[in-house]
């Protein structure tokens, strides 16, 4: 209701500005018919507007970069991500350097030079120079910042066939994010989504002899300082697997298979532990706290408090609950990794065990799962 | 408006008779229809910022009851004032729709090409009044099958203005790709029919009835502007013509152009072999191109503006034809920029960069020469110079950003992020708004014989100035700080909580921008009846418009076009006392071309 009531005085307010103008018009001398041209007194005082808004552009500049600059993505999680964060400040340098000075420029021109009867401007209509100047300067900046980014681009992008990395797929589905593992052979099995039944959401192709140790789970954990050799699918419709604190993303497209490498260089742990993120998190549960206040009021259940975790999510819009699927991301110590990893049962066992018979269940839909069962067998077989 | 009839029919009765359908509805005269095509623009942007004002307040205020909505959205998509989620997508969708085709193209690039080329080139009518006629009437019934999506039992069509397939292609993946996207797709292929037909007619004047001495570069640099915004429009809207075609057979007739492998609501359709990334570079191939036909009429607008209201001429003429072409150019192959990480080849990622990162040579170009026009000028300040020089800022804060989503390596990280929509926002959205503001004060005259109320316009641009600023800033943090677009909320992320105060102050700045677009729409419909009667020519310009009547008349000039002497920008001409020396002013004796 608050809002309505803003809206409300808002349009109250421009009603009274509107009548402001009204007077204002009245107290002009005559009904001249170039009264809706900018006169002197218009120009002056539009002028110095001009260079009140240039304040203001600074002053909010400077506001926001001191207010939300510690809002922003800090230290990267990944290896790849330092020569990204090294890319961006230097171009964001570059960008305050020429937005400081063009704004000056065009706002304190346009109150420097406000018209005045009589005055004249200057016939200025071109300069060869000075076009050299302005095209040749940004393109000997950009070649280099071009040069960079496409170095950093090809490190990023193409993965070196020799390096040893782990094999991660991940699997999209409306608000949903599952990871398989490749096991000991570190090569995932085919898969296909007419394969998909029961367990098998992955439609992983069981009578594949490399799909025999793969292992799904629905929480990533991968290990510190190795690089992960991500393979990314998708089910239905595009997603998007973003991992901002690794400087990673890549689409996950329906019918093909994108992929995306990065090494995390801190482990979960270490990561909480860095100095930045013990204050945003302080932050954060500061939040929480005040809004948890203010939902027991309210009779509701306050909030939990918050710890850090990295996180993997979708970006790119993939239905009403898109705003919702994420998957929690763990980085290990590779011991604790191999460990979390053994306790895991491969996807064959699973369905193995999914499939075995069920007293319980009644006769027609024992008859099913018998069929299915054996089809699964003579699949396992077939290896 | 009758005795206006009256007048108008009984001064030129030696012309064929005006009914009141010929005259206001199916008129052939490129004036009114310039004027048709304004107000159904205003009208359709009136619904698309409610609609953003809407939804900022779902993210300013997550799940809140606001009556307000239920007014609006109805009890199905807003339950107890409650937005739900399905609606928020769709509210986007449509907004971004609306926003890009229906204001910032149709009612930017329609209403001045048409009211102006003719105009200031010296022409009678559009080569083809009939088919600029078509073209309009094609695009109200965009239009209006577009708005009748809203109502649509399902919602409307909420994948995106993008429209992605799967999404956009399966109601099992969200409701709005029924029936909603149904008449998206059918209203975007008519918009298209109806954008060619005017583009064709752009071109063809142009190039055909120019007046004598008219040559190409004694032309404003408006004309250049729409003239090449219109063959980007030839070039790029059959693409997307063909993709939404595509996507029909897809959804309807079971083929699979872009779809495969698809499992969705426990069943694996049928689908196999096509390709969502193919849906991309097609929508793509027009999607860019299309942020150019937004902007370069709102640059050609300002370029006409500040050199008038700065009483000087533009600074390097030639310099900023050159610089519409190579942007022209440039601008159908960077498309991949968009696709970056879309699965596509990294080793297309680089070549994207490159081309894409050397639009900011051109940019800068023009960007520096706006404000060397401004440079020892006399400037006046009129409210159409204030949006003018708004563009020049705007332009400037949004395209620097873009050096970081055009560099491949930045993109990752930010892509799909607020980031971007603060950039687009600002160096597309606002800036091509603010030429089409530009525009409507300073031709308002040319339009309907009278002037807008100043004040207003100024109460109107500082407003809307410092709104801009305020809504689309801290929007950049918001977007580094990791937070995906079009998410319904962030409450699900306690990571994002820090920025839900951000988050209320853009939606703050939003109400108020928004709600001080009254202050314009009072200004510009009062203003028809009741706005100062307009003299020839108010701003002491150059340009051929200004020296035809205020009263409209077919054929724009009662007796002979005028002949073009020179070119459109001696503002200040040494040679002259006068400040100003219009087109058709024969050289005097003796009188040396002072530019190159």
């Amino acid at each position: 209701m608050e809002i309505l009531l803003v809206i409300l005085v808002l349009v109250l307010l421009s009603i009274a500005l509107w009548q402001l103008t009204k007077i204002f018009d009245l107290t002009q001398v005559g009904d001249s018919d170039d009264s809706q041209v900018a006169n002197d007194s218009d120009n002056n005082i539009q002028g110095y507007l001009m260079f009140g808004f240039l304040a203001f552009i600074y002053i909010f500049s400077i506001y926001g970069l001191i207010k939300w600059g510690p809002l922003v993505l800090h230290t990267p999680a990944s290896k790849h991500g330092e020569t990204v964060d090294n890319l961006m400040n230097i171009t964001w340098l570059l960008i305050f350097i020429v937005q400081a000075v063009t704004q000056v420029l065009v706002h304190y021109f346009s109150f420097k030079y406000r018209g005045k009867k009589g005055n004249k401007a200057l016939f200025f209509a071109d300069s060869n120079k000075l076009e050299v100047i302005w095209s040749g300067i940004p393109a000997v900046v950009l070649a280099l910042l071009i040069g960079y980014g496409l170095y950093a681009w090809v490190d990023i992008m193409f993965v070196d066939e020799n390096e040893e990395t782990i094999e991660i797929e991940l699997y999209a589905q409306q608000f949903k994010w599952s990871a398989r593992y490749s096991g000991a052979d570190n090569v995932l099995g085919k898969a296909n989504v007419r394969l998909i039944e029961g367990v098998n959401t992955l439609g992983v192709d069981l009578s594949d002899p490399n799909a025999q140790d793969d292992i799904v789970v629905s929480e990533l954990h991968i290990p510190k300082g190795k690089k992960i050799h991500f393979k990314i699918r998708s089910q239905d419709v595009l997603h998007s697997a973003f991992f901002p604190h690794f400087r990673a993303q890549m689409n996950c497209v329906p019918g093909m298979v994108t992929e995306f490498a990065f090494e995390p260089v801190y482990t979960s742990d270490e990561y909480r532990a860095l100095p930045f993120m013990v204050e945003k998190v302080k932050n954060i549960n500061a939040l929480r706290e005040a809004k948890s206040k203010e939902l027991v009021a309210k009779g509701q259940a306050p909030l939990d408090p918050y710890t850090f975790d990295f996180l993997l999510l979708c970006n790119k819009i993939c239905g009403a609950s898109h705003y919702n699927m994420q998957m929690k991301v763990v980085v290990d110590t590779p011991e604790d990794f191999k460990k979390w990893l053994s306790d895991k049962p491969s996807l064959v066992q699973e369905v193995k065990t999914a499939n075995a018979p069920k007293p319980v269940e009644g006769e027609v839909g024992a008859d099913s799962t018998k069929a299915k069962d054996t089809a699964a067998i003579a699949k396992m077989a077939m290896k | 408006m009758s005795a206006e009839v009256h007048e108008h029919t009984h001064e030129h009765e030696h012309h064929h008779k005006d009914t009141f359908i010929t005259k206001y509805i199916f008129s052939i005269d490129h004036k009114m229809i310039a004027k048709q095509y304004l107000i159904t623009g205003i009208v359709m942007g009136v619904v698309g910022v409610l609609m953003s004002m809407l939804f900022r307040m779902q993210l300013a205020w997550p799940e809140e009851s606001f009556k307000i909505f239920n007014v609006l959205l109805g009890d199905k998509f807003a339950p107890n004032g409650v937005m739900a989620n399905d609606i928020y997508l769709a509210l986007v969708t449509i907004h971004g729709t609306i926003m890009v085709f229906f204001v910032l193209t149709a009612g930017l690039s329609g209403t001045f090409s048409n009211l102006l080329i003719p105009l200031q080139i010296g022409a009678r009518d559009m080569a083809s009044g009939f088919l600029n006629m078509i073209s309009y009437w094609l695009f109200f019934l965009s239009s209006v099958i577009m708005l009748s999506s809203l109502f649509v039992e399902a919602g409307p069509a909420s994948a995106g203005w993008t429209i992605y397939p799967p999404l956009s292609a399966l109601p099992q993946a969200i409701p709005g790709s029924g029936t909603g996207m149904t008449l998206w797709l059918v209203s975007m292929a008519i918009f298209i029919a109806a954008s060619l037909m005017g583009s064709l007619n752009y071109i063809v004047t142009v190039i055909n009835l120019r007046t004598k001495g008219m040559s190409m570069t004694r032309l404003p640099l408006t004309i250049w502007a729409f003239f090449v915004t219109a063959i980007i429009g030839v070039i790029s809207f059959p693409v997307l013509l063909s993709a939404a075609l595509l996507l029909i057979f897809d959804r309807s007739f079971g083929t699979s152009f872009f779809l495969s492998d698809i499992y969705i609501a426990g069943e694996v359709l049928h689908y196999q072999g096509g390709s969502p990334v193919l849906f991309e570079h097609l929508f793509w191939f027009l999607g860019h191109p299309e942020v150019y036909i937004i902007i370069l009429p709102a640059l050609g607008i300002t370029s006409e503006i500040i050199a008038t209201n700065s009483r000087k001429p533009i600074f390097g003429y030639r310099a900023m034809i050159m610089s519409i072409l190579a942007i022209a150019f440039l601008s159908t192959i960077v498309w991949g920029h968009h696709m970056f990480i879309s699965g596509m080849n990294p080793f297309l990622g680089s070549v994207f960069t490159f081309t894409t990162l050397l639009i900011a040579i051109p940019s800068a170009v023009k960007a520096f020469n706006y404000i060397t026009t401004l440079w020892k000028g006399n400037l006046q300040l009129n409210p159409a110079m204030l949006f003018s020089i708004g563009l020049v800022s705007t332009f400037i804060t949004g395209g620097l950003t873009g050096i970081i989503l055009g560099d491949s390596t930045l993109d990752i990280n930010v892509h799909d992020t607020y980031f971007v929509v603060a950039h687009f926002h600002l160096v597309m959205g606002i800036s091509a708004l603010y030429g089409m503001f530009a525009g409507i004060y300073h031709w308002y005259p040319k339009m309907f014989g009278r002037m807008l109320n100043k004040n207003l316009g100024y109460v109107h641009f500082w407003v809307t100035a410092v709104c801009a600023y305020g809504v689309f800033f801290p929007m950049h943090f918001i977007g580094l700080a990791g937070l995906p677009r079009r998410y319904y909320t962030n409450t699900n992320f306690p990571l994002f909580d820090d920025l839900q105060n951000v988050n209320v102050l853009i939606t703050t700045f939003a109400l108020i921008g928004g709600v001080f677009q009254l202050v314009f729409l009072y200004n510009f419909f009062s203003s028809i009846f009741y706005g100062k009667k307009a003299v020839q020519n108010p701003w002491k310009s150059n340009t051929l418009e200004w020296t035809a009547p205020v009263e409209h008349i077919h054929g724009n000039w009662p007796g002979e076009i005028p002949e073009v002497h020179r070119w459109p920008y001696d503002y200040s001409n040494p040679a002259h006392d006068v400040d100003f020396v219009p087109q058709n002013v024969p050289m005097k004796e003796g009188e040396e071309v002072l530019h190159h």
